[in-house]
């Protein structure tokens, strides 16, 4: 089990670390003894802190910089204790330690009482999810074990937990340094009924895998091995909730493709026909379909995760750069990499003192804040809140290659194709018609003014055949432009893939974006623009249509068709470039005279 | 799910996580029992196959059946195996068993000099040709940006304080002051140029964690880990200047997780038999901050 070790700087959570390793002889021989040297040496009294503090910075400034693991047993079962760092600065450490943890211990020490990372560590655990905590008065030996100072912070802190919504499992005075109630009972609380530290920790429930919620297995990639003289495409990921058997329906989001569970694979294992939460395991499927990662399986008939772009969450705020309205970042959940902006700040909260800010345009370092966000393709996702889903309902995000911020989903709001709608509708609104008119131009022209897509597996074919379409039309005196992703790549998009430097899904769905709003103005200067696209998915040819109206698009296909889109031509594999470029040029005089 | 299959299952996730996001992925194998684990999570995590080149510094101090079982294992599992060396500091001699560096001079000139310059690819990487079966030159000189090591938080304090996905700079420096974040299976994946990642898997694992998956799987593991037959085993693999055997007749797998759990080790530090820990305070870390695994 896991149990993080929070609380207020030196309220003394790294002495109580040490001091509960000392008396449950999980010390390696001799460990005491050479802290106790080191000390002598520094000229500085001993502490049962510099068991856990082993960087030379944290010893020589007497604080905790990063969090540690600590590994011991109790009589009931093995421990990763996380001493987490309670200074200010260090947040996200704290973090990184608390988000691994199923419970939490918070310090608060006796003679200075609840203090601002008192309170806010007790929120941030919260909100991390941690359900279990237990609260740890410290110091207790210093207020003469006196009841009363006892009583009063168990009021005040227990009152603070109440507003956060978390159910503490107890209050213990402490005395770190003496060990008083950390193992044993301490007789100088006579006061004190409740057990010891460690008896309490044992009594906690251990955080399970959620096997009995509906079947979530994020996809987080897909293997293809030469090694095992097949050519069965694996669905690698770890099962986040529910089980899953060999002949199961299941269905893949966003792309709601469906098939059957023909086999789940495993190395130096015997074959299993079934495979539930917390496995990190593979599938094959009874139809080889083109899977991404990313994509979330579930199980027909269970309950779906949600499909979308648009969500409200309660997020944290850790970069030193705010979180700006508007702005770009890299989304990840579960197994999802995407491009998000914040649509709607809602209102910030001082995770210290509770207040709220509404109204606001970014969210500070350490901030807590409730916003809207808008991925930029559709995502499958659930509601962080629903117990047992959270790994598919939970989120980071980043900026500049950092994790800068993490969040919890709280609602689904809507879907992409309608702000894209709406942001066509805007465009429209906005446009300032030239004195020419589209109907004249046509008859200019000749042609009726599109954008053509040429997609398919094989790219440079692509390439190839879209420059015989524009020189064909071109010579027979059409207005007509090639313009590829590549030219955005170079040109316009170049600060797109410097400023995320993210895997190449992000910069391509911003590439697509962008297309689609260059193909706009093209087409509506008369012209028939072509491009091409390796592999575009149904979620892409949509949104090239949306940005490109009110002209058409027409989508023509090469080769295998992987994500189920329609096209408007397909090209037989056996047609050579030459042919297939005249297929292209019939279908487009079809186009011109319907 | 036993604690031994949720270690088993992270560990797996970290090493798929770091497949899928860095292209010029590679991982060290000491030949210790800690990375031999790691090379079997990797055939774990994909279905028998090893994805990437293993690589290996060689200092040429390494207990010869270190060497001779490293070679057994390439050839049967057919891995992918790459070497490197100080070959300069070999040549002229200037080591600590030929009387010319102190023990971390060593460890610093024949370790993290030699890890540093293979993986950037500035000195030779020496690659194992199945065709030829033998070792020849490799060609591709580009640095790995991904490396994936075995590092254990329970082995010493600064190992404690590490993340799965531990960012290194140009010169291989570790800012342990400065970590990123790490959350909810969400790590550092995206990095500057110039930059490269340190993947620890195994950083849950106990020393007891690790023998206990090597007996559950039937792992095999260098000889030298059991009793020699004077009563004397390896409980640490390194140099053989820098390394003493333990005393024990554990000469089994069973036997030596016995050991660790209630028997004679279950109160002594692994690295007690790893003289380079003994010189001065925060070696390792200083050690580590510059690059040494």
């Amino acid at each position: 089990m896991n149990v993080v070790i929070v609380g207020h700087v030196d309220h003394g959570k790294s002495t109580v670390v040490g001091r509960l390793l000392h008396d449950t002889g999980a010390l390696p021989d001799g460990r005491i003894e050479q802290v106790r040297r080191n000390c002598e040496r520094a000229g500085k009294p001993f502490e049962y802190a510099f068991l856990i503090d082993a960087l030379r910075d944290e010893q020589a400034q007497g604080i905790t910089i990063d969090a540690a693991r600590v590994f011991f047993r109790s009589a009931r079962r093995r421990y990763i204790i996380i001493d987490a760092p309670g200074h200010v600065e260090f947040l996200k450490n704290m973090i990184s330690g608390a988000a691994r943890a199923e419970a939490a211990i918070l310090v608060i020490d006796a003679r200075e009482g609840v203090r601002e990372n008192s309170r806010r560590h007790g929120f941030m655990a919260a909100m991390l999810g941690i359900r279990q905590i237990v609260v740890a008065v410290n110091k207790i030996d210093l207020v003469d074990f006196d009841q009363a100072v006892f009583a009063a912070i168990h009021r005040e802190y227990a009152a603070f937990l109440d507003e956060v919504q978390v159910a503490p499992a107890a209050f213990i005075p402490v005395s770190g340094r003496f060990g008083d109630n950390l193992v044993t009972a301490s007789p100088r609380t006579p006061w004190y009924e409740g057990r010891p530290l460690l008896e309490q920790i044992d009594a906690l429930a251990g955080a399970g895998p959620e096997t009995e919620q509906a079947l979530r297995l994020p996809v987080q990639d897909v293997y293809k091995f030469p090694v095992r003289g097949d050519d069965a495409r694996i669905i690698a990921g770890t099962i986040t909730a529910g089980r899953v058997a060999v002949g199961d329906q299941v269905e893949f989001l966003p792309s709601r493709k469906r098939t059957r569970v023909r086999s789940i694979e495993g190395f130096n294992t015997a074959p299993a026909r079934t495979a539930a939460a917390g496995a990190a395991t593979g599938v094959t499927l009874t139809e080889e379909l083109y899977v991404r990662p990313g994509e979330v399986m579930h199980r027909v008939g269970e309950a779906a995760p949600q499909v979308g772009t648009t969500f409200r969450a309660n997020l944290f705020w850790l970069d030193r750069n705010p979180l700006v309205r508007g702005r770009r970042y890299l989304l990840k959940l579960a197994t999802t990499r995407v491009t998000v902006h914040v649509k709607e700040i809602v209102q910030a909260l001082d995770a210290d003192t509770l207040e709220r800010t509404r109204a606001k345009q970014h969210v500070g370092r350490h901030e807590v804040a409730e916003c809207v966000l808008e991925t930029h393709k559709p995502i499958a996702f659930d509601l962080g809140v629903d117990a047992g889903l959270v790994a598919t309902g939970r989120f980071v995000l980043v900026d500049q290659y950092e994790i800068a911020g993490g969040g919890i989903i709280t609602e689904f709001v809507s879907d992409l194709s309608e702000s894209l709608r709406e942001h066509v509708r805007r465009r429209a609104y906005a446009w300032m018609d030239g004195a020419v008119s589209g109907g004249e131009r046509a008859e200019r022209y000749g042609q009726r003014p599109c954008l053509v897509v040429l997609t398919g597996s094989v790219h440079p074919l692509l390439v190839r055949v879209a420059r015989d379409v524009e020189r064909e039309l071109f010579g027979r005196g059409g207005a007509v432009y090639y313009f590829g992703l590549a030219n955005l790549a170079g040109g316009l998009d170049a600060d797109v893939a410097r400023e995320h430097q993210s895997s190449s899904g992000e910069t391509r769905d911003e590439n697509i974006r962008h297309l689609g709003e260059i193909a706009h103005f093209l087409t509506d200067s008369g012209q028939i623009v072509l491009t091409t696209v390796a592999d575009i998915d149904g979620y892409e040819a949509e949104t090239l249509r949306i940005l490109n109206q009110p002209n058409p698009i027409l989508v023509i296909r090469a080769g295998e068709d992987r994500h189920g889109v329609e096209a408007d031509l397909v090209l037989p594999p056996d047609l050579s470039p030459e042919q297939a470029a005249a297929a292209v040029c019939r279908r487009l005089r079809q186009h011109d005279r319907a | 799910m036993t604690a031994l299959e949720r270690l088993e299952a992270q560990s797996v996730y970290i090493l798929r996580e770091a497949y899928r996001e860095f292209s010029r992925l590679c991982m060290l194998w000491s030949i210790g029992k800690d990375s031999t684990v790691l090379l079997w999570l990797t055939r774990k995590a994909f279905f028998g196959e090893v994805p990437f080149p293993l690589v290996h510094v060689d200092t040429s101090f390494k207990i010869p059946e270190m060497i001779a079982y490293r070679d057994r294992l390439v050839r049967s599992w057919r891995l992918n195996l790459i070497y490197g060396q100080n070959r300069a500091a070999l040549d002229a001699r200037r080591t600590f068993p030929a009387g010319a560096l102190s023990r971390i001079e060593c460890c610093k000139a024949l370790k993290t000099d030699a890890l540093v310059n293979t993986l950037s690819g500035a000195w030779p990487r020496y690659r194992f040709d199945h065709a030829q079966d033998r070792y020849v030159v490799d060609a591709n000189t580009e640095p790995y940006t991904g490396v994936i090591v075995g590092a254990r938080a329970d082995e010493e304090g600064s190992r404690s304080k590490e993340r799965y996905f531990s960012p290194r700079d140009q010169h291989s420096d570790w800012d342990v002051g400065d970590q990123p974040p790490e959350l909810w299976n969400q790590f550092k994946t995206d990095f500057a140029p110039g930059t490269h990642v340190r993947v620890h898997p195994l950083l849950d694992w106990t020393e007891l964690n690790i023998w206990e998956y090597i007996d559950a799987e039937r792992i095999p593991v260098v000889p030298l880990y059991f009793d020699q037959g004077d009563g004397t085993r390896y409980r640490s693999l390194g140099c053989y200047p820098c390394t003493t055997p333990v005393e024990s007749t554990a000469s089994t797998v069973a036997e030596i997780v016995d050991e660790l759990r209630t028997g004679k080790f279950s109160h002594v530090s692994e690295r007690s038999g790893r003289e380079q820990d003994k010189e001065g305070d925060g070696t390792l870390e200083t050690l580590r901050r510059g690059g040494y695994m």
